[in-house]
């Protein structure tokens, strides 16, 4: 899936059954492989990779739905599955490991509401990180966050040398996909835009995010909705996450992208393509 | 002014008691300095550092000598050696930099000049690069980084064969493809053969500068308390000498004739080559050990080239005289095979310090042929008053194409 799909898609899993208290049972299925991919035109790299891409799908559910991940490696090293939120030990895929061919089925109750991650555990954890094994995970408050123009946006970076240090930086997995002609991200003057942000880079303490011409209400890890900040950028940490919430005024294109400028022109810029709502 | 009778006689005396002491007297003179010296290490022994005015502490020294990457189960083995001055303690393994747990054996303390093997349960990732680091419990710090981890071969019938493959291709088969011009050879006049003569010096030359330069190149690596030059040094000059002693030994013993003197030079020169092969199979296995056989078939196909013309090198001084087939196929087998050995100690057990030595010890052979070569060449000039202008040209032409068929195996 490249970055422009993989922008707007959810992946709900497979409800097997609606509860009478309005939770849902959710089926999932994660494959880890090793393959190649792109992450910058004309360059690519051995990932690790969950379900064929890097960063993994963005798995998403509602507060209270019982989750079935079923895990299947198929990879040519161990791996688990680490989820963040509330769970059961034996749920936490760090002790779990889970060989060449074996699978693992993690089941739990998503709890709380907000944006949490999922990577592989096994250590080197640098290494199964940096190789891309991780995705986001949105767990939606039991009354649906205000209606919006919804993407999610994983901040990362690949060492291709393995010298450890990243030679790229991406949203989504390619340098400067947002940026090409044809490949903006459009939208419209006065629409709700929601991001969920989560920064996977590996080697560098922090990323950050930056929106041109505009501010956006920053919901920290998305786990409450009455509390928020008004900026324009937000840095996270390794793993930190946000739900950013904002509209255009005005239509035209804006640069957004990571204000470590160095970030920023090694493949960590896209562009938001305005247009008068009519 | 009036000098007295005494030193006179006095140096008198002494000049008489050394020309002619008793045997105790000469055990005794032996022993003064020996035992003078033992209470002086003693003496440096028991006060240790306090001799400095200043308490630096000690400086630690760890060199590594071999990694090696297994599977099922992973697993990343180094050897270390100590070369520092005092012994010193591993407190700590990274690999890529993150901590591991490990296992060394004999003992986590290595005293000056031990070894010490460090095992570490580690899932590394082929065709990636690792960094091994030892930390002393004084916190001193000792990295090695493998540019690309493969699977180290174990020593197994697999791999046996496969080296022994690798060194019939590239040391047997083309020494004797070489020998092939034999025939060719004795048609020549003798101008052509002295020219051929100088052609093989040439090549020989080159081969002996190139094995130089390769062993100080790993002297380089190697720990400064080998002393890795004078080990070269040590190594060339002495293999050298070595022949040429039994060069004249045999020129001396056996008859004078023209034809065996040809021949003795004929199994010096394929001796000389036969070493140089050694170094050429140690850096083939290696290279395999070390994961740079991503240009194996083309370090083939360079090697099998070069080394044709090393059969060649073997014949040209009894091309005149002739030999028997026996001394053919001897001379071949004493050029090939130790390709086939360097091979297999160079895939299996490399070490710099041993392919350091080998190189040296071949070229004092390649120098001192090239020294036999040199004397019968210029016993001529005495004859013909210069070098003839075939001689030159060989000498050139020997010398440039071991540079060119070089090339084809230069990295
Ligand atoms: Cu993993």
């Amino acid at each position: 899936m490249d970055p422009g799909k993989f922008l707007s898609h959810f992946d709900y899993g497979k409800v097997v059954e609606e509860r009478p208290n309005g939770t849902s049972v959710r089926e999932y299925e994660l494959i880890a492989e090793d393959k190649e991919i792109l992450v910058a035109p004309g360059v690519y790299y051995p990932a690790w990779v969950f379900n064929g891409t890097v960063p993994g799908p963005t798995l998403r559910c509602r507060e209270g739905d019982l989750l079935r991940v079923t895990f299947r490696n198929a990879s040519k090293h161990d791996h688990t599955i680490h989820f963040h939120g509330i769970h059961p030990a034996n749920m936490d895929g760090v002790y779990e490991i889970v060989p060449t061919g074996g699978s693992y089925t993690y089941e739990y109750v998503a709890e709380p509401f907000g944006l949490f991650l999922y990577h592989c555990h096994v250590m080197p954890l640098r290494k199964h990180i940096s190789k891309g094994l991780y995705g986001a995970f949105i767990v939606d408050p039991p009354e649906p966050r205000e209606a919006a123009r919804e993407m999610v946006m994983v901040m990362n970076g690949f060492d291709v040398d393995f010298d450890g240090e990243n030679e790229f930086y991406t949203v989504n997995g390619v340098a400067n996909y947002y940026l090409q002609p044809g490949r903006e991200v459009k939208l419209k003057t006065g629409e709700l835009v929601r991001v969920y942000l989560a920064n996977l880079t590996e080697f560098d303490l922090i990323n950050s995010f930056h929106i041109h011409a505009n501010v956006f209400r920053l919901y920290r890890t998305g786990t409450r909705l009455d509390q928020y900040e008004v900026t324009d950028t937000v840095m996270l940490c390794q793993g930190e996450r946000s739900v950013l919430e904002f509209s255009y005024k005005y239509p035209g294109k804006y640069l957004f992208h990571a204000h470590q400028s160095e970030f920023a022109e090694l493949g960590w810029s896209g562009i938001f393509e305005v247009s008068a709502h009519g | 002014m009036d000098e007295p009778q005494g030193p006179d006689s006095a140096k008198g005396a002494q000049a008489a008691s050394m020309t002619s002491p008793s045997l105790p007297g000469k055990v005794a003179r032996v022993l003064l300095p020996l035992a003078a010296l033992g209470v002086m290490v003693w003496f440096i022994l028991a006060r240790g550092a306090s001799l400095s005015p200043v308490q630096a502490p000690p400086i630690e020294e760890l060199t590594f000598e071999r990694v090696v990457f297994r599977t099922n189960p992973s697993e990343i083995i180094a050897t270390v050696r100590n070369t520092g001055p005092l012994p010193l303690t591993v407190g700590q393994v990274e690999i890529s930099e993150a901590i591991w747990d490990y296992s060394i054996t004999p003992s986590p303390t290595i005293p000056r000049l031990g070894r010490a093997v460090v095992s570490v349960a580690y899932p590394w990732v082929e065709g990636e690069p690792h960094g091994v680091t030892l930390i002393t419990s004084t916190g001193f710090k000792f990295s090695h980084e493998v540019v690309v981890a493969l699977e180290t071969p174990e020593i197994n019938t697999t791999y046996m064969l496969f080296f022994t493959g690798i060194g019939i291709y590239v040391g047997v088969i083309p020494v004797f493809l070489g020998l092939l011009w034999f025939p060719f050879l004795r048609s020549l006049g003798r101008t052509w053969l002295d020219a051929l003569l100088a052609f093989t010096m040439g090549l020989l030359v080159f081969l002996g500068v190139d094995a130089l330069h390769e062993a100080l190149e790993i002297g380089e690596r190697v720990a400064g308390v080998f002393q890795p030059v004078a080990l070269v040094v040590l190594g060339t000059a002495g293999s050298f000498l070595l022949l040429v002693a039994i060069d004249r030994h045999f020129r001396k013993s056996g008859p004078a004739s023209a034809s065996s003197e040809g021949l003795v030079l004929s199994y010096l020169i394929a001796t000389g080559i036969g070493l140089h092969n050694l170094g050429e199979g140690l850096a083939i296995g290696a290279a395999y050990t070390l994961g740079e056989m991503a240009m194996g078939s083309f370090l083939v196909l360079g090697f099998t080239i070069h080394n044709t013309t090393e059969g060649l090198a073997i014949v040209a001084p009894i091309a005149r005289g002739g030999a028997k087939l026996k001394h053919l196929a001897l001379m071949g087998l004493i050029a090939g095979v130790p390709t086939i050995a360097g091979a297999w100690i160079g895939g299996f057990t490399y070490s710099d310090l041993w392919s350091l030595l080998f190189l040296a010890v071949g070229a004092g052979a390649v120098f001192q042929v090239v020294y036999a070569l040199g004397r019968i060449l210029l016993g001529k000039l005495h004859e013909t008053g210069g070098l003839s202008f075939p001689s030159l040209a060989g000498l050139a032409g020997g010398f440039a194409i071991m540079y060119l068929t070089a090339l084809l195996v230069a990295s």
